[in-house]
């Protein structure tokens, strides 16, 4: 076995408290949806910003507290471990409706007492129309409704139904000043203030809110300190009573007050991530540099022989665990969209300086070790590369990555540095990037980025293309012509690009809408004050206050349209084998695999549905229509399915994108620009603009579920590809071709990110050897301007998965004994073998 | 000036990406045709010079043996040129056996090093010593199989005796930049302590070798056997278990090169 770096013994303790964490299943409470509704209905007439303050100071006043065993960082948003809160200013309608199978629902379920339900039916009543969701729909324009609700164009579902999240607050503030410091430069801003300026009342105000908001942090870790201390009267185990005290000591220095010490820093880091979890309901708070704003107080302590590494790697491994403690109860169709619980709090190390410099210390490998320690999903630890990235890093990173648990990402700080740049940022601050949620950067503390703000399904305008913009015989989408008329490729493109223009409109007015609800009903003080420049603009981020404002809605389906575009320039117009009037029909007939049965009749009954939905009134004749339509392919002679599917595999004989061929990869540049250039011409309610992501979180399933066949070759109903990447399986040039194809797109205009999987079989990593070779891969990416990478180093489930369908898995790289090969290439006895081999361990 | 671009010669394969023939991220380009016959040879196809189809279960029937030019193969190879530069990798030629086609193969080692790309060959060492003599100038490493000592039984389960082998050995030994011994460890032919003793001293006597790679047998040409119609006559024996390697690998050690399992 290689030597890595910073290999430190993992307290016993951390075990403990995984268990703690993962003994029950999670559970749904009821106090923060309980308490919020008391304050509200006690400040009716009062300004919003301060019904915010006044509702998160009478939660955090209130809300049952514990600290579970063992634990060194204290602060839990629910009593049960992995419980969560509720938060019916958003929306709670799904939740009621699902009161009776969120406990057994395959995704993300959670088990929710009768007394629970009893208490939220009490308070529910007082948020009909008054919930977030509630304006941000009377808000919206109806086209724009309809192409998110019923027609699937794009999804903006998230911060429809729920907070925003999605920021980086100023953590090394906090620990700097505290909340009483934080509090001060609000009282000396109002101070500053002139009564006669035009916004003085709103900005004093906002201001008072965030007053109340500190005073609140304080006030709830003041409780903690209270709790520690009578917990330690009766505690029998004198070790466990002095760490009681000191985490009392700890509650009664911070957050009110600055750190002194690494410990105390790592205390008031939790409150914070905590609390911001407590005032709003958005996930993808990001802790981001971590390494960078803890690593003063590390150092200091580690000098002075307060802590020792091992001391100061329980503490971050103690961090670790409790971000796993945070959860979030989504709808049901949510959840299967971000299964596994996920908060997507990213955390990021390494990278650089402000000055350009390194900035890898410490703290960089020894959370790279807590990811190893606790072994669990949060957070999601993402590694900075530059070009002058110490190779000990990487290769500490890429044993993380070895592991399979899909950690680190790694981020190219080459691109995104120049992409942050041309969006307004200052060099320096470019230079201290760090990465929200699932890929998406930007500056924090100052950043209102709004990323995630809506998934785009690239497949859906080339769908247009084909009814001329018609869809169950409503006008969808422009008239953009009757396709089989369409002499030239260009015309033919130019009409996706005018199908797809258009869908962005309509979604940058949802987004505009739901922005709005959330300025006018959901401003968030708490969150506010450590992002600048809320404080000095006197306003909340929902309402502009952040330095930097962005809503960066991300597309997906490149692959699937790069791959209809060159079959179509190929077959059509180039080699004239196929007219569009046949591909229409085939398409119509999912080339042959049509719907039938019990499948036809669900999806007719969806789409009826969601027809209703929209005000269409349903008869008999509507019914019948999408019935047809479903089944159309069910009923195909036998002589038109082999047409059909004859058409499918001279598609399929087409070039593909991902497969390192110039032509291909040119065009998938430009489809990339269809959507990456189109988003960037608008702008957002606080005063900044759209800028595209390129990657789809999980929604390239359930938003494919809702797409007919695409003229790739993909069939109806079935996933659009994952993120930048190839069609699953039509990559068959091993992965530096792969690799080559997506780095050929422009991933600097996608500064809201871009997301590129691949798939390797630990062997693939085997010794220091694998180790070098795989972040060789990972700076030749680089090299050619590629923006991010992850890894999907694949464990014996997938390996049999990849057995029984090795068309998905062409380029699953394993070692087989000294050498290593593509999986699927080799025969069945020898990839049991393999799978056998897996199960004892490398 | 000839024109390297030009010559032309017949391949079955070229496989990007590879990590285990020779240093860094690699290409290797499979050269058509073998003058050995060897049991356990896990790339069959690649013996015969003629071109022929061959269908494995599952996937389209595929042609085995292109002619190309050097130009249009190292086309391909230079797409990965970031890589290996990220690396130290580059170009592998294999087989088959390459040096049975020394004009192509010259081709596309001189073009590699014009482009400033590492190159290796994968090697049985069966040819004319003025065959190899041509390509040396344009190696950076050999990667030269030594299978056995018993010129009989070598003979025997590859279809040649070792004599020309070690002759060549000792060649390219005096005159490579670098040479790296291999021996795949098959079983009933050369897994006993004895057999690897006697080639890790022969591969230590050669001047300049340090190192000494044991390949481990593995199956994974068997399927192929099958699909070009032809027996496979290792069918009874299983891959060696990892101990007994381990075993191996220290008696290799003892003649103090630094040896390894797996390339």
């Amino acid at each position: 076995m290689e030597q890595l770096p910073f290999v430190i013994t993992k307290s016993e303790r951390i075990p403990r408290l995984v268990d703690t964490l993962y003994s029950v299943m999670p559970e749904i409470e009821a106090d923060r949806g309980v308490l919020l509704t008391e304050s509200y209905r006690a400040t009716e007439g009062l300004p919003i910003i301060k019904r915010r303050s006044a509702a998160f100071m009478h939660i955090l006043k209130n809300i049952p507290i514990v600290i579970r065993e063992g634990e060194l960082i204290v602060g839990s948003n629910s009593l049960s471990p992995r419980g969560c809160q509720v938060f019916p200013e958003y929306s709670y309608e799904w939740l009621e409706a699902e009161f009776d199978t969120v406990a057994t629902r395959e995704a993300d379920p959670f088990y929710i007492s009768e007394e629970t339900k009893a208490r939220l039916r009490e308070v529910y009543p007082y948020w009909k129309g008054k919930t977030n969701s509630d304006l941000a729909k009377s808000l919206m324009d109806k086209a724009a409704y309809d192409a998110f609700t019923v027609y699937n164009i794009f999804t903006p579902g998230n911060y429809f139904y729920n907070g925003i999240g999605h920021v980086n607050v100023n953590y090394g503030k906090v620990l700097r000043i505290g909340y009483n410091g934080i509090k001060k430069e609000a009282e000396a801003a109002m101070a500053g203030l002139d009564v006669a300026e035009p916004d003085y009342n709103t900005r004093r105000l906002f201001l008072e809110a965030v007053v109340e908001s500190c005073e609140a942090a304080i006030i709830y870790a003041a409780r903690y300190a209270e709790l520690a201390r009578k917990t330690a009267v009766s505690c029998p185990d004198s070790a466990r009573r002095e760490e009681l005290l000191r985490i009392a000591a700890n509650c009664d220095r911070v957050p009110a007050e600055g750190a002194r010490s690494f410990y105390e820093a790592c205390q008031s880091f939790w409150f914070v991530q905590s609390l911001l979890q407590v005032e709003s309901s958005g996930h993808s708070i990001s802790p981001g540099r971590f390494d960078q704003y803890m690593y003063p107080y590390y150092a200091k302590d580690l000098a002075a022989g307060l802590i020792t590494r091992e001391s100061a790697q329980e503490l971050i491994d103690c961090i670790f665990v409790k971000l796993n403690d945070l959860n979030k109860v989504r709808d049901a169709a949510s959840a299967e969209g971000f299964a596994g619980y996920g908060l997507f709090q990213n955390m990021i190390v390494g990278g650089q300086t402000e000055s350009g410099a390194d900035a890898t210390n410490d703290l960089s490998y020894m959370c790279i070790e807590a990811s190893m320690h606790v072994a669990l999903p949060q957070p999601s630890l993402s590694i900075r590369v530059h070009n002058g990235s110490p190779q000990p890093l990487l290769i500490k990173a890429a044993a993380l990555t070895r592991t399979g648990m899909g950690i680190p990402a790694y981020y190219n700080d080459e691109i995104i540095i120049p992409s942050l740049i041309s969006r307004g940022l200052t060099l320096e601050e470019a230079r201290d990037y760090c990465i929200i949620g699932c890929v998406e950067p930007q500056i924090g503390g100052k950043t209102d980025g709004w990323h995630d703000a809506a998934f785009f399904n690239m497949c859906r305008p080339m769908e247009l293309v084909f009814s001329n913009g018609m869809e169950k015989g409503v006008q969808v989408g422009p008239r953009t012509g009757d396709v089989t008329e369409m002499k030239s490729f260009d015309e033919f493109f130019d009409a996706y690009k005018a199908q797809e223009a258009y869908a962005i409109k309509l979604l940058v007015n949802a987004c505009n809408a739901i922005d709005a609800a959330h300025a006018i009903r959901c401003p968030l003080p708490f969150e506010s004050c450590m992002v600048e420049d809320c404080i000095g603009r006197g306003k909340s981020l929902q309402e502009g206050g952040a330095h930097y404002n962005f809503t960066g809605p991300q597309g997906f389906g490149i692959a699937n349209m790069t791959d209809a575009l060159l079959a179509v320039r190929e077959l059509v117009f180039e080699r004239k084998q196929l007219t569009l009037a046949e591909l229409r029909e085939a398409l119509r007939a999912n080339f042959g695999y049509g719907l039938s049965g019990k499948g036809a009749e669900n999806m007719t009954r969806l789409l009826v549905e969601k027809l209703a939905e929209s005000g269409v009134t349903i008869n008999e004749s509507v019914v019948h229509t999408v019935y047809r339509e479903v089944t159309e392919a069910g009923r195909l002679s036998a002589e038109e399915k082999a047409k059909y599917r004859a058409i499918r595999e001279m598609i399929d004989a087409c070039p593909k994108y991902g497969n390192d061929l110039p032509e291909a990869d040119a065009l998938a540049r430009e489809v990339a620009y269809s959507y990456t250039r189109e988003v960037e011409k608008y702008k957002n309610p606080r005063g900044g603009i759209f800028q595209a992501g390129l990657y789809p979180v999980s929604a390239n399933v359930p938003l494919g579920a809702q797409t007919g066949a695409t003229p790739d070759g993909r069939l109806a109903y079935t996933p659009i590809a994952d993120g930048v990447g190839p069609c699953s399986g039509k990559d068959v040039n091993g992965p530096t071709a792969t690799a080559n194809s997506v780095a050929k797109l422009d991933h600097a205009i996608a500064s809201n990110g871009t997301l590129f999987n691949q798939k390797f079989h630990p062997s693939a990593l085997a010794g220091m050897d694998g180790l070098t070779k795989f972040i060789a891969l990972i700076r030749s990416f680089f090299d050619q301007k590629g923006m991010h990478m992850q890894f999907n180093v694949v464990t014996r489930e997938t390996l049999i998965e990849a057995q029984n369908n090795p068309e998905k898995y062409k380029t699953l790289v394993v070692r087989v004994a000294g050498y290593s090969a593509l999986f699927t290439t080799l025969s069945r006895s020898l990839q049991d073998d393999i799978i056998n081999r897996t199960e004892q361990g490398f | 000036m000839e024109n390297l671009s030009q010559i032309t010669g017949r391949i079955f394969d070229i496989q990007r990406f590879s990590l285990h023939d020779g240093p860094g991220i690699r290409t290797i380009v499979f050269l058509k045709g073998c003058p050995l016959r060897c049991r356990w040879c896990c790339n069959p196809e690649g013996q015969e010079w003629e071109a022929h189809v061959m269908k494995m279960p599952g996937k389209p029937q595929k042609l085995m043996g292109q002619d190309v030019t050097a130009g249009e193969v190292m086309k391909t190879v230079m797409r990965d040129m970031p890589y290996y530069a990220r690396s130290g990798g580059g170009l592998t030629l294999s087989g088959g056996e390459a040096l049975g086609q020394p004009e192509f193969a010259r081709a596309l080692l001189m073009l590699a090093h014009e482009q400033g790309v590492n190159t290796c060959i994968e090697t049985t060492g069966y040819a004319a010593r003025e065959t190899i003599a041509s390509l040396l100038p344009y190696l950076d490493t050999v990667l030269m199989d030594i299978k056995h000592m018993d010129p009989r039984k070598h003979e025997q389960y590859t279809g040649r005796s070792n004599e020309l082998i070690l002759e060549n050995a000792r060649f390219i030994a005096a005159h490579a930049k670098e040479l790296i011994i291999r021996v795949p460890v098959i079983p009933s032919f050369n897994d006993t302590p004895e057999e690897i003793r006697a080639i890790a001293g022969f591969a230590k006597a050669l001047p300049g070798v340090h190192r000494l790679h044991l390949l481990p047998y593995h199956r994974l040409g068997q399927d192929k056997y099958d699909a070009l119609g032809r027996e496979y006559t290792m069918r009874e024996f299983s891959p060696l278990p990892d101990e007994k390697m381990r075993y191996l690998l220290s008696v290799a050690e003892e003649s103090g090169l630094i040896c390894q399992i797996g390339g």
